[in-house]
Order: structure tokens, then sequence, then C-alpha cells
């Protein structure tokens, strides 16, 4: 194991945190301002990925596609606001679940109609295709980069709307009393819809940023949701800063873990053992970090309510 | 009183129906029949065993096929070790699902709502990223089994009526438990719970060891279903336990009626019966599954036994 | 120390505001004790405080000489202590005789039961029947306790604690929301329960308190200002300043 690996591994797991909290930061938004479980969001972040490599397809253009898949995204959100989940707020936990489990069972297949079950492929960007030296000799790909830089440019501009905006202080407002909110005579339906909208629409962006290094394919999302979920229970629930360390924290445990685990308990094991232990144990590892960050405090790192 | 009757009208002709399914079975493809029916009473003992958590402890957990794996895995396990014994292995399974409903249960009850929710969610996909990683027990393929379990070294689960008829007196047996249970000093103490938390420890209770054993039992009873599953389909692998299946078992218990126990066994029955009808159809026939889920939360509340009647008050 | 309840320098805050401020109190076994004082005064803290659903930052409360301040509520109530809510506190979708019955039923014998039919047990549905007569709900025994009016379900909510065989009884607010006719029924009842058990109540009717207590505490901005006899407090200028005067005015 060397040294340079581990920082290319560590650069993997920011990149991948950083995405994590692109899908946590909306999903949080949504349970803290409106105590809304809403497991279809991970179908969000699919459709974005899909329709990235639909319009990247048809203009050509990556960027372009970037572009169109944005709005659309927002588009989709909001069109499954009004159609669904407004309907679905003063409901229990349990309909909640179950009708947001369904959509997700809805556009999973609706994808493998349309686009089939074969994953899509979509091209990197020419300009952002190379990779550049970093320090120490290595080399890191140019757009992995670009899904960092673009990740914290998102976590700091959530910083800003959310700390300094009149709408993100409903939104704290909204995150820690919900009925304080609507007694100011604030339309907190359209709180909602606009919590809801900015939600699904950076789970759409960080789908269509993975696109070109991911494949894209039915039930992309069903595994980012249990992540995003991880990530949201140990932040906190409703809270950005918390869902932001959080990302980080389980983007690098994940892939640090994979990575390290193995070569770690080799002191224990012979070889072969090893490997194969660290490989079942890997992937567990961020289960047990939440179990553990529960355990001490059950409402995470930075509750917001109370 | 007709309310008490209704109430006992559907489970008994529910009970009555399965118990003359292996009678019917002769009439048609008889093996086809037994599979069938076979599934749902296993699915109906596992969705039955999370109606305990979901409609009498107010726990809506989205982990529940984990249970159903530990028992179908204790199955594999072993058997591929070449331990055949049922008794071995369904006491495997016990104790992996006592465990592991102990561990996380310590854990996941300590938070309530949507925290519950998405740790229960999480601990079962620990578990199946487990079960995909274990090379050793054909990881992401998951196993055939060699044989079906032995009872007493003798291979009597091979006839599909037997295991049939061993899945139904389970789920018999388990219901009339759960019936006693719900009704029992510690039944009143969950459902109160699931009521008013604060009410409960104002009057001295600690809802916490309540719905702790409550978890762990559901977690057996699914557990059980697990090793049934097992030599049904003769085959374990990490799909036994996707989330998916956590929330089909969900759907069942919603769909027959929560809070009804037997519901339960009608919502696997009706969820079997509308996946046959509609795979039938189409391929994609998931893409009106999901709607059906949505509609159905909209707008038939009760479910099944709601329907029926003789809904618990 | 041979007071019933004692609190010693009890002190709250959320954020900047301190809600209790120091509170000592020494409530005597059997007393009949009120404390009034005005909106935000920190009476419903209080409550929750010594019954273990808030904590407290600092002091002690000691309940026959024992520091109960690290217990858990349901601790405390195995220790003695029942308490009332200001908002009604009931299973909704049991019957009455269950709401009163699964509170015998907490302090009689285990809760982990298994296969006995507990709406069955002439241990637990005696005694509630029983109390439920004394609070005029017996005629209300099978009806779902949501089904209850306002002032039954206050009623219910008095029995159900009283269920749970208190040495201590924590009452905030019974009166809060009733009628005129179905107050003068919940102060009948307390009326009868006076010395068999000790009472802390908090309440805003002045009628009522000064009917019923024995001695009155009076709260303003988290501290005691005055206590004694009723009518020691009705003569207190300090009071009747703080207080009453801003009633009157």
């Amino acid at each position: 194991m060397s040294l340079t690996l581990l920082a290319l591994q560590a650069l993997n797991g920011l990149q991948f945190g950083l995405i994590l909290f692109l899908i946590a930061a909306g999903l949080t938004l949504i349970f803290g301002v409106m105590d809304f479980i809403n497991l279809a969001h991970g179908v969000q972040y699919m459709v974005g990925a899909y329709l990235a490599a639909w319009f990247t397809a048809a203009t050509g253009s990556f960027g372009l596609g970037l572009l169109l898949a944005m709005p659309t995204a927002l588009a989709f959100g909001l069109l499954l606001e009004v159609l669904i989940f407004r309907h679905l707020y003063e409901r229990s936990h349990l309909d909640q679940v179950l009708a947001t489990f369904g959509i997700i069972i809805f556009l999973n297949e609706g994808v493998r109609l349309l686009w089939g079950s074969a994953p899509l492929s979509v091209p990197l960007p020419e300009s952002l295709s190379g990779s550049i030296p970093l320090f120490g000799g290595i080399s890191y790909p140019v757009y992995r980069l670009a899904i960092i830089a673009a990740g914290l440019g998102v976590a700091a501009l959530l910083y800003g709307l959310v700390n300094h905006t009149r709408i993100g202080m409903l939104v704290r407002a909204g995150a820690s009393n919900a009925a304080m909110v609507s007694a100011l005579g604030i339309n907190i339906r359209l709180l909602f819809t606009v919590v809801f909208g900015f939600g699904a629409m950076l789970a759409g962006f960080a789908g269509a940023m993975v696109a070109p290094i991911l494949s894209v394919e039915p039930g992309m999302g069903d595994n980012v949701l249990i992540l995003a979920f991880v990530v949201i229970v140990i932040g906190g629930i409703g809270s950005i800063r918390g869902a932001f360390l959080a990302a980080l924290l389980v983007g690098l445990v994940d892939t640090l873990g994979r990575f390290i685990a193995p070569t770690l308990l080799r002191a224990l094991l012979d070889p072969a053992a090893a490997s194969q232990t660290g490989r079942a144990l890997a992937p567990m590892l961020i289960y047990i970090l939440m179990a553990a960050i529960l355990f001490a405090r059950p409402s995470g790192l930075f509750p917001v309510r109370r | 009183m007709s309310a008490r009757l209704r109430g006992t009208l559907l489970p008994v002709s529910l009970f009555l129906a399965l118990a003359l399914v292996p009678v019917f079975a002769k009439l048609g493809p008889e093996s086809f029949i037994l599979a069938i029916a076979t599934r749902l009473v296993i699915l109906a003992l596992a969705a039955m065993s999370l109606d305990l958590l979901i409609g009498y402890g107010g726990l809506v957990s989205f982990g529940h096929a984990a249970f159903l794996g530990i028992g179908a895995y204790a199955v594999g396990i072993l058997s591929s070790h070449g331990i055949d014994d049922a008794l071995l292995q369904l006491a495997a399974a016990l104790a992996g699902a006592a465990l592991f409903g102990l561990l996380t249960g310590l854990i996941a009850l300590r938070t309530e709502g949507v925290y519950f929710i998405m740790i229960t969610l999480a601990f079962g996909q620990m578990l199946f990223f487990l079960a995909t990683s274990l090379a050793a027990y054909g990881g992401d393929d998951g196993m055939t089994l060699s044989s079906r379990s032995q009872i007493l070294g003798h291979d009597l689960l091979r006839s599909d009526a037997a295991l049939y008829g061993l899945s139904l007196g389970a789920l018999l047996l388990c219901y009339l438990l759960c019936r006693r249970l719900t009704a029992s000093r510690f039944g009143r103490v969950l459902s109160g719970t699931r009521e008013n938390r604060t009410r409960m420890e104002a009057i001295g209770f600690q809802p916490f060891r309540f719905q702790l054993v409550a978890y762990v039992m559901a977690g057996l009873i699914a557990g059980l279903a697990g090793f049934l599953f097992a030599n049904q389909t003769g085959f374990v692998s990490p799909a036994t336990m996707s989330w998916q299946r956590s929330g089909d078992l969900i759907f069942m218990v919603v769909l027959g009626g929560v809070g009804t126990l037997h519901g339960a066994v009608a919502g696997a029955a009706a969820f079997l019966l509308l996946e046959e009808v509609l795979s039938h159809w189409t391929e994609h026939w998931r893409i009106l599954f999901g709607p059906l889920l949505v509609l159905a939360v909209l707008f038939a509340r009760g479910g099944i036994a709601g329907l029926v009647g003789g809904r618990r008050g | 120390m041979s007071a019933a309840l004692r609190l010693q320098g009890l002190c709250k805050s959320y954020g900047a505001l301190k809600v209790s401020d120091g509170v000592d109190l020494a409530i005597e076994p059997g007393e009949f004790r009120a404390v009034i004082g005005p909106n935000g005064a920190g009476k419903t803290t209080l409550v929750h405080q010594v019954s273990g659903l808030a904590r407290h930052d600092s002091g002690r409360i000691l309940l026959d000489g024992r520091d109960i301040g690290a217990l858990a509520m349901p601790d405390r109530v195995r220790l003695g202590l029942a308490r009332s809510f200001q908002v009604t506190s009931i299973l909704p979708g049991f019957t009455v005789r269950d709401n009163v019955a699964l509170a015998v039923q907490a302090r009689s014998g285990s809760s982990f039961r298994f296969w006995r039919d507990a709406a069955r047990e002439p241990e637990l549905n005696e005694p509630a029947a029983e109390l439920l007569a004394r609070f005029g709900l017996a005629h209300r025994a099978e009806l779902p306790a949501g089904l209850l009016s306002y002032g039954e379900k206050r009623q219910l909510e008095l029995a159900v604690a009283l269920a749970t065989r208190p040495r201590l009884l924590l009452l905030d607010e019974p009166l809060a929301g009733t009628s005129h006719a179905e107050s003068r029924e919940v102060v009948e009842r307390l009326q009868a329960l006076r010395g068999s058990l000790t009472i802390l109540l908090v309440e805003h009717d002045m009628e009522a308190v000064f009917a019923l207590a024995d001695r009155v505490s009076v709260l303003v901005y988290g501290r005691v200002i005055a206590t004694g006899t009723p009518d020691q407090i009705r003569a207190d200028p300090e009071v009747r300043a703080a207080y009453l005067g801003e009633e009157a005015a």
C-alpha cells in the first residue's frame, strides 16, 4: 500500500461524499421542514442521470445536456409534488413510505421500459477528459476534480442560501418548528413546494454529474438513497451542516474502508482470509459507524429540533 | 355480538381456505399450486410478524426482510457444510434472528418516527451487503440447496404437501400466539405506547423494554419464515433480504389491514395474486404495480380486513 | 427532613430564558399545596421537572428525602409519584376502562405476561371499575376514551393518575378549559382526595385554589416569592403587587 494510492482513494472518497451531500441536502430539508419521509428521492437522482444521458445524446454535448437536464429535473420534481406528495404531507409515515415506495417501483420500471435494462454510458466531455498531475507525482482525472469543485460550490451556495436569505431563514425556522412558521402567516404550502423542487433538482444534478463516470441504469438511485439516509441520520435531520459533514464522513469511510480494511486485517489473519473478511466487512463499515454514532447521540451529530 | 363474529369470520375462512388448498391442488397442476400456496403462507407469516410491529407497536420497520434472509441463510450456510437437520437449522435461524434483532433493536428503538424507518432500512441493507460479499456462500448469486431440510434424518419435507402442511401449521401457530400476545398485558403496553408514549411513561412503564421484546419476537417469527422460505425455493440469495422485499412486506400489511394480524394473510394473498396476474399480462408489470400502490395509499384506507369489517377499534 | 416533596434551588433555562430560577419548596406529607402564578411563571415546567418529563439544570428534587432528580419518569412513578397533564393525555383508542386498567397494571405485577387475556383479569378490572365509579365514569367504561366529552376526559385523567396508587400527585391545571359545571365536579373530586395523599396543584383558577389548598405558593418568573395559607396569600402585599394586583388591574 502506498501513500499516493491512499491519497487517490481519499480524493475518491471526497468526491463520493460530495455527491452524497447533493442528494442528502434536499432530503434532509424535506424531512426537517415537512416531516415527510420521501423514499422517492433516490429515483430523482436516477432521473437526473437519465435526463443527462438523453439530452447529451440528443445534443451531442454534455454541457448542453447538463444544462437541459437541470430544469427538467426541477420540473419533474415539481410535477411529482403537485400530483402525489402534496397529498401525503398530512398522512402517517407509514402511508408516506408506501406511496413513495410505489413511485420508486414505477420509475425504475419506467426507465427500463424507455431505455432498456442495459446501462447507458455517457461520454466524458472532451475538455474534462484528461488527468492532471497533482502533488507527489500522482495524477487525477480532471472530471472527478470538477465534481469535487461543483460539490463544494453547491455546498457554499446552499450555506449562503440557508443562512443569509429570507427563504433560507424560513426553511431553518420550518425545520425547527413548522407550526410556528405557518402561524406567522407564511404560505407553508408554497415553501414546501419550493424546498421540494429544489431538493429534486439537487438530486438530479448529482445524477447528471455522475452520469459520465458511473453506469446509468434502472435502480441506480436505490442504494444511493439508503446511503443518503445514513448521512441524514448521522448528521441530524434537518441540518445542512450535519448533512455536509456526515456525507464527507460516509464517503471517506466507505471508500477508504474498502481499501484499508483488507490491509489492516492482514496483520491479524493470513492474506486470503484477510482479503475475504475485509471484503465482507468493508461495506458494513458505514452502518457500524452509524450505529455507533446513534448509540451515543440518538438524534445525530447536529440535531435541529429541541 | 356481530362485530365480534365478523372479526372472526375472515380469519376462520382464510385459514379454512388455506387448509383446503392441498385438496384442490390435486385437481390442477399440483406442484405449481402448492408452490404458490406455500410461498403465500410463508410471506403471510413474515408479513404478520411485521404487523405485530407496525399495527400494534406503531414501529414502521423497513428492514424486516433481513430476518427472512437470516432464516434462509441459516439453512443455506449449514446445509453447504453438510448439516441438513431441520432442528439445528431452525435453531440457528432463530438464534441469528434474535441476536440481530437485539443488537439492531437496541439502537433503532432509541429513536422514533422517520429515524426509526431509516435506521431499520439501513441495518437491513447492511446485512444485504454482507450477504453479497460472502463469496464462500455464493456472493451476489446466492447458492442452491442440495436438498430440503431433514427431520430427524428423514427426508419428510421432500413432499410439497408436507412442506405446505408444515408452513401452514407454523402460520396458524404463530397467528394464535400473536392473537394471545396482543390481548395480553404485554400487548396492551405495546399498543398503549403506540397511542401515547408519554402517557405510558407517566403511569410507570418503560416502553423501550416492551418494544425491544416485540421487535425481537417479530424477528424470530420472520426468521422462522426465512427457514421455510429457503426450503420452498431451494435457493438462497441476497435478494431474499433486499430492501424491496421489506417494502413488499409493508405493502402486504397495509393492503390486508394494519393491526389485524389476519389482514397480513389476506394482504399476502392479494399481493401474490396481483404479481401473478400482472406479470402474465406484461413483463413490465411493475409499471402498473407501482401506481397501484400509490392509489391504494391515497384511496383505500383500512385494507382488506377493513372492508370485510371487524377491524380492531 | 419529613417533607413529602422538597425542591432545593431548582434551576432550568431555555437559552437565555430562566424558567426556574432557584425554586425552593417543601410540602408536608398529606398536604394539599397549590402553586399559582401569572402566565410564563414556570408552573408547568415545575410539574415537568418534578415528574421527570423535563430535566432541571441544577438543584435537587427530594421525594420522601430521596433525590429522584436523576431518575427517568417511569422510575419516579414507581416510587409513588403520579401526574396529570394540562393538555389531556389519554389513550384515545383504548376503552375508558382499559385506560384505567392499564394504569392499574403498571402497579400490579409484571407486564411481561404474554398469554393471558388482560381484559379478563379481575385483578386489573376491579380496581379500574371502582375508580371509574368514583369519578362518575362507570357508564362510559366500554366507550373508546377518545369519544368522551372534554370534562369527562379531565375526570379520566385524574382516575388514571390515581390508579397508579401514588403518594404524591402532581396536577397540572386540571381545570383548564372546563366549563363551570365541569370544573365544580373536578373540585369536588379533589376535595374528596384531601388528606389521603400529598398533592401539588398548579392552577389558574383562584377560586378553586383558595378553596382547596392548605397552603399556597406563588411563583413569579421562576421564583417562589411567597408561601402561606390562602388567607395569608390573599393579604400579602408583595403577592398583590406582583400577581393579584395585575389580575385586578
